[in-house]
């Protein structure tokens, strides 16, 4: 299968690689994909307190095209805020990255990367406003 | 490294190892082949003049060629395009010719899928098909196969080296069962024959199929042996000149019979000190492979294993991905999200490989013109790229932490 040039270039050279703590605050986690159909991708976000994602950082276990979005996405997703990158589009991704049509689900799962990172964030963040609440 | 194998990666033509997908033809095989196309070029079933006689005679050597290596007579060898086709005649053109009789036929869930797929069309067709399990090493269980006979069982089809795992099945006692039991036993042989000593006498055999590509002869040519004493009839599927006693219409390609023979002959005089050197050519890239790697696992038996195929699972870097970080090396992957299905290969899940190492898999074959160079260049290539992908992957820093991956609840995708 032929590769598009931005595929390789992310994969020979994939962008924020490497992990946060994940119990650090304003860390958001996303863990989706399952090993035994190939694809696993952990994205995980920054957060300032003005609710703008910093830095993301990404681990993928799948083929050229999975890293390649899961790379691609934490790129996108940085200077944005949490509600501007819940909007990011697998299609976009699938367009960006010239995946064909067999590895849609590749960008499909960036997606869901995102959002479940986002929504670990969130509920992470409405945790500690509950405790100082409480407090 | 030497000049010849520089030259190669200086070209970027990447290194060949994926032997058991096919193999180039070997040089002298071409040269025996060309003068079949031009100044020999006539009709081997031309019987009235000087061109056919030339060309039945080329034919027939050949045919005595490929009957040498696997202790036949060449009246019990046929002609046909390759090894699917000898697969479905032998399946079909028996079960069909029988079918009054019997109608059940016992084969092995890892068999190729022209076998398999065969299989499903006799079934269709009212025939009842019996798929063996194979254990952990790849091999079926003999005790299983026995018990799998009934008296409605017309044949047995079990092939005698795997195309994906390499793994050698106990032909020889698997022909005794068959005897003993009064069924015919057809054995697919495309990637065994050049590769281990065989003997259709020895191990009762009454078909055997034959590919030329993967013994170093040409595409488009291979046979079935179909054994006369006791006599094994069935069924043509081509129909036409009655060429190949009946069982094989069409007039025979003679540069592609010519290029099998010669194939077989090679093979034949050279198959020990080539299975040697493939042997210690393997053994140090396996050998390499588990000193340099943790976490790296043999699909399939080691010892029962023909020497130019190891199958490995390189856990938690997805076999695709790795392939892309290996684009000089030409390598198979059992994760076939190469092709449209993204299921993991059905040989390795069949073996109990779980999905997710399936997914990691490399098929590696070494054969004829594969060099110690290219093997320990191979090796480098992978191990820098299974690192670095690791580095990356989420599932090998899960492993790292100690968390059990099979803890997790995945959700399906």
């Amino acid at each position: 299968m032929a590769y598009s040039d931005k595929v390789i270039d992310h994969y020979e050279n994939p962008r924020n690689v490497g992990a946060f703590d994940k119990s650090d605050e304003g860390v958001g986690t996303g863990l989706v994909g399952a090993p035994a159909c190939g694809d696993v991708m952990k994205l995980q976000i920054k957060v300032n307190p003005d609710g703008i994602i910093e830095d993301a950082k990404f681990k993928t276990f799948g083929c050229g095209s999975a890293i390649a979005s899961s790379s691609l996405v934490t790129e996108w997703v940085k200077g944005k805020s949490v509600d501007e990158a819940v909007e990011i589009k697998n299609t976009d991704i699938a367009k960006e990255l010239a995946l064909p049509p067999v590895k849609i689900h590749c960008s499909v799962l960036a997606e869901d990367a995102i959002k479940a990172a986002i929504e670990d964030y969130k509920a992470k963040s409405d945790q500690i406003k509950k405790v100082e609440a409480a407090e | 490294m030497n000049n010849k194998a520089q030259d190669r990666w200086n070209e970027k033509s990447p290194v060949y190892l994926d032997y058991q997908a096919t193999t180039p033809t070997d040089p002298r095989v071409v040269d025996a082949m060309l003068p079949y196309f031009t100044a020999r070029f006539g009709n081997p079933h031309s019987r009235n003049h000087h061109y056919g006689w030339e060309a039945e005679d080329a034919v027939e050597k050949a045919r005595a060629q490929v009957a040498s290596i696997i202790g036949a007579s060449p009246k019990e060898v046929i002609f046909t395009s390759g090894a699917t086709e000898s697969n479905n005649l032998a399946l079909k053109g028996v079960a069909n010719f029988h079918k009054d009789r019997k109608n059940h036929i016992v084969t092995c869930v890892t068999e190729h899928k022209c076998v398999l797929d065969t299989c499903r069309h006799l079934e269709q067709d009212g025939f009842e098909v019996t798929y063996l399990p194979v254990k952990k090493s790849g091999l079926i269980d003999l005790g299983a196969l026995g018990d799998a006979i009934t008296d409605q069982t017309v044949m047995v089809s079990i092939m005698a080296v795997h195309n994906e795992i390499g793994v050698i099945q106990p032909i020889k006692e698997i022909g005794a069962i068959c005897r003993e039991r009064g069924v015919f036993f057809h054995t697919d042989c495309a990637q065994a024959v050049g590769k281990i000593p065989l003997d259709v006498e020895d191990m009762n055999i009454d078909l055997m199929s034959i590919s030329g590509h993967k013994v170093y002869g040409p595409m488009g040519i291979g046979a079935l042996y179909v054994r006369r004493r006791p006599r094994v009839r069935l069924v043509a599927m081509i129909n036409g000149g009655g060429q190949e006693r009946g069982m094989r219409s069409g007039t025979l390609p003679t540069p592609l019979c010519v290029g099998l023979g010669e194939a077989c002959a090679i093979a034949e005089k050279e198959m020990g000190t080539e299975a040697e050197r493939l042997r210690m050519l393997r053994d140090r890239m396996y050998k390499a492979f588990m000193e340099r790697l943790s976490e790296v696992y043999l699909n399939g038996d080691l010892e029962h294993r023909i020497p130019g195929n190891l199958n490995i699972s390189f856990a938690y870097v997805e076999g695709e991905g790795l392939m892309m970080g290996i684009k000089d090396l030409a390598v198979s992957s059992g994760s076939a999200c190469t092709s449209a299905s993204l299921e993991p290969s059905y040989v390795l899940r069949a073996l109990g490989v779980g999905e997710e190492l399936a997914h990691t898999s490399l098929r590696l074959g070494l054969g004829r013109f594969s060099t110690e160079e290219e093997v320990d260049y191979a090796v480098d290539k992978i191990v820098g790229e299974v690192e670095r992908l690791r580095q990356m992957s989420p599932l090998w820093e899960m492993a790292q932490e100690g968390i059990d991956i099979s803890s997790i609840e995945w959700a399906d995708h």
